[in-house]
């Protein structure tokens, strides 16, 4: 499929360019990217991961060609990493030394419509690191080791229609073949398993049983949006699996990705010097899963934010976030004895604060998930310095707490750590 | 008795006379910075120009940023308008975009395109006289400050200059004490700026370096902004300077940030 779409682009392409006589001196393809090599240290010892929790070199590249009617964009990592020590190219999971993160063509075959089609980055919804009704694909690893927070967002293999009028806009986004997030699986992250009742490590990764089959095990997301004056209103609908395990075969006791749909809106726009948004949804999990303890219930999510500078160069977000299990008393009832109770309700209270200085070239951030019902938190620390246009150093920890080790952000207090990364961009 | 009606008479007849006067000031010195704001900010109906800012420090260390700005007027009145700033160097924040409805009657809307994530971030109105991406220019000298916001006045006038003192009504919410613009009688364009702060100390100058003539409208093509503290300063240079493009409208939306409008930026 893939080698049948870049085919297609590079027939395409070329007839297209023909006769289209370029009067400026540009090359045929210039290239941008960078080079990032990242060093990071667990600040504790983890006997389930090794002592390096981050080690890699990374060399991106990214084209993007127009012609008349349409959009080539290519943007590819090569990556060398000698902690996790694999090298066979896994593009779904992100594994080995290629992580392709976008190949895509973009086409209007209607002045309303935008088509985009292939590998891409898919983004939409609210929160600041808090995600409803973005059911897109994300990578928990790079976001808990310390990658730039780009790499939170995995690329997915879809076809995005958009449609656009002066009334509302849509964004329908189909997806062939389901495409997890590259979710905490062990192998770099240590967690806990509930089942086993204790941590888990790269001695026993997580094996999972994913959703394969093209056309059937297909992803569809929609969304619905337009603007009231200066508020920014959207609908959502999604169809398709939990995005990270969510369930569990009891025999094989293989993680699985049970069946979601979920049904959500948000409004975002100014309040009080600042920017408020507000965003809801319903997941509705997999027929049966209410009575079924091995598969995550249906939930009602909700989210409220607010944003704004609160002294030159100094930003503040606030984020509150709800998860609250819609079928607990079921739950209760069909949960054997030897499994750990979940709550009802998991609170999750977010701040970040963000401060520039020295001409914006040095940037301070501080970023904090704290769940006061799960009594453990995540603190995000970065600081990073652009020493020219070219290049940036940067520094950062990412500290997890909390004294439950079953709980959320707990889990992970093993692999709390520093990291410190120098990268070039050309 | 009479003597002193006359007095308070006269003494009040010369101080309409002033209020008279003085107003007739206030109007001529209120239409040249309607004019002033007007040839800065709202030439033609829609504006497309590339910019080059060396953004140098005391040492002379220079940073560089290559951006394309569209600009379309929504009314003939001054008032509302809609702002495109594509950025295409350096690598690191190349295809950002930083997008700006200007509202005259509440705050202005923001918006900023992070391509890496494909996220569109709404973002508050913040401090407008803080840097505009990193150079020695604020948010206010590339969208404008409501004329309202300072009480204006002409403090000096040659066969060439007007020269216009400007104080804030809100001093509080501003760095400065006061500016001075110089105005090019002919094209209402500043050619010099300073601003002073509580000292009366020239901490921040501006200079436009070179006016052209572009599709009949004066068109700054080059200009700089020196800090006076630090040493640093930052120089702009315009090129393909283009007036009424008949850029839709529908170009400053969402739909454009996430994929740039090629044809209006070239």
């Amino acid at each position: 499929m893939r080698k049948f779409l870049f085919l297609m682009v590079i027939l395409f392409g070329f007839n297209l360019s023909n006769g289209n006589a370029q009067d400026d001196l540009e090359p045929f393809l210039s290239f941008n990217g960078m080079f990032d090599l990242r060093m990071g240290v667990r600040t504790q010892e983890d006997p389930h991961e090794k002592d390096m929790s981050l080690g890699e070199f990374r060399l991106q590249l990214e084209t993007e060609k127009d012609f008349d009617l349409v959009t080539f964009n290519v943007a590819t990592d090569f990556i060398l990493d000698p902690i996790l020590d694999e090298y066979e190219v896994d593009l779904e999971r992100g594994d080995g030394i290629i992580d392709l993160r976008q190949m895509n063509i973009i086409f209007s075959p209607l002045d309303f419509m935008d088509v985009k089609l292939g590998r891409q980055i898919l983004t939409w919804g609210t929160g600041d690191l808090l995600f409803i009704n973005d059911l897109f694909a994300k990578d928990w690893n790079s976001f808990l080791i310390g990658r730039d927070e780009e790499y939170l967002k995995a690329p997915t293999d879809a076809v995005q229609l958009s449609l656009f009028s002066d009334r509302i806009n849509m964004n329908l986004v189909y997806v062939p073949k389901f495409g997890a997030d590259r979710f905490v699986d062990g192998r770099r992250v240590s967690f806990f398993d509930p089942l086993a009742a204790s941590l888990r490590g790269r001695n026993r990764p997580l094996e999972v049983n994913r959703p394969d089959k093209w056309f059937q095990d297909d992803e569809l997301a929609i969304r619905l949006y337009r603007s009231f004056a200066a508020y920014e209103v959207a609908l959502y609908y999604y169809s398709g699996f939990w995005k990270s395990p969510a369930g569990q075969y009891i025999i094989s006791a293989k993680a699985t990705f049970p069946a979601l749909e979920a049904f959500g809106a948000s409004i975002r726009g100014p309040w009080a010097d600042g920017i408020g948004n507000v965003e809801i949804g319903y997941y509705k999990s997999e027929t049966g899963a209410a009575k079924n303890p091995l598969i995550r219930n249906s939930e009602f999510r909700f989210l409220v934010g607010y944003e704004r500078e609160i002294a030159t160069e100094l930003t503040l977000s606030l984020q509150y976030n709800l998860e609250r299990n819609l079928d607990y008393m079921d739950y209760l009832q069909n949960l054997p004895q030897s499994v750990l109770r979940e709550d009802k309700a998991r609170h999750v209270v977010t701040v970040r604060l963000t401060k520039l200085l020295m001409q914006q070239n040095l940037s301070l951030s501080l970023f904090n998930f704290y769940s006061p019902s799960d009594e453990d938190g995540f603190l995000r620390m970065n600081i990073s310095y652009k020493i020219s246009d070219a290049i940036k150093v940067e520094s950062g920890s990412n500290i997890f707490y909390g004294k439950n080790q079953e709980s959320f952000y707990a889990q992970f207090r093993n692999n709390s750590n520093i990291f410190a990364a120098i990268r070039y961009e050309y | 008795m009479k003597k002193i009606i006359n007095i308070i008479t006269f003494l009040g007849l010369l101080f309409a006379g002033q209020q008279v006067f003085s107003n007739a000031a206030a109007m001529e010195v209120m239409e040249i910075v309607r004019k002033v704001n007007h040839a800065i900010f709202y030439q033609g109906g829609d504006n497309k120009a590339h910019l080059e800012m060396r953004i140098l420090d005391d040492q002379g260390r220079e940073r560089f940023r290559k951006i394309t700005l569209l600009r379309k007027n929504l009314d003939e009145k001054d008032g509302a308008q809609k702002y495109y700033v594509f950025f295409s160097k350096p690598a690191d924040i190349k295809k950002m975009v930083f997008m700006a409805w200007k509202n005259i009657d509440r705050d202005d809307d923001r918006w900023l395109y992070l391509p890496a994530l494909d996220l569109v971030k709404r973002i508050a109105a913040s401090d407008e006289r803080t840097s505009f991406v990193g150079s020695h220019f604020f948010y206010e000298d590339v969208s404008g400050r409501n004329i309202d916001e300072d009480v204006h006045e002409i403090v000096a006038e040659t066969e060439q200059y007007y020269v216009i003192k400007s104080v804030p009504k809100l001093p509080q919410d501003v760095e400065f004490s006061y500016y001075k613009n110089w105005i090019d009688k002919k094209t209402f364009l500043p050619v010099k700026a300073e601003y002073y702060n509580e000292k009366s100390f020239v901490y921040r100058t501006y200079n436009a370096l070179e006016i052209k003539m572009i599709e009949g409208y004066p068109t700054v093509m080059n200009a700089q902004m020196e800090d006076n503290t630090t040493g640093g300063k930052t120089i702009l240079t315009y090129s393909s300077v283009k007036y009424d493009e008949g850029i839709p409208e529908n170009i400053f939306s969402e739909r454009y940030l996430r994929r740039a409008p090629k044809r209006y930026l070239k």
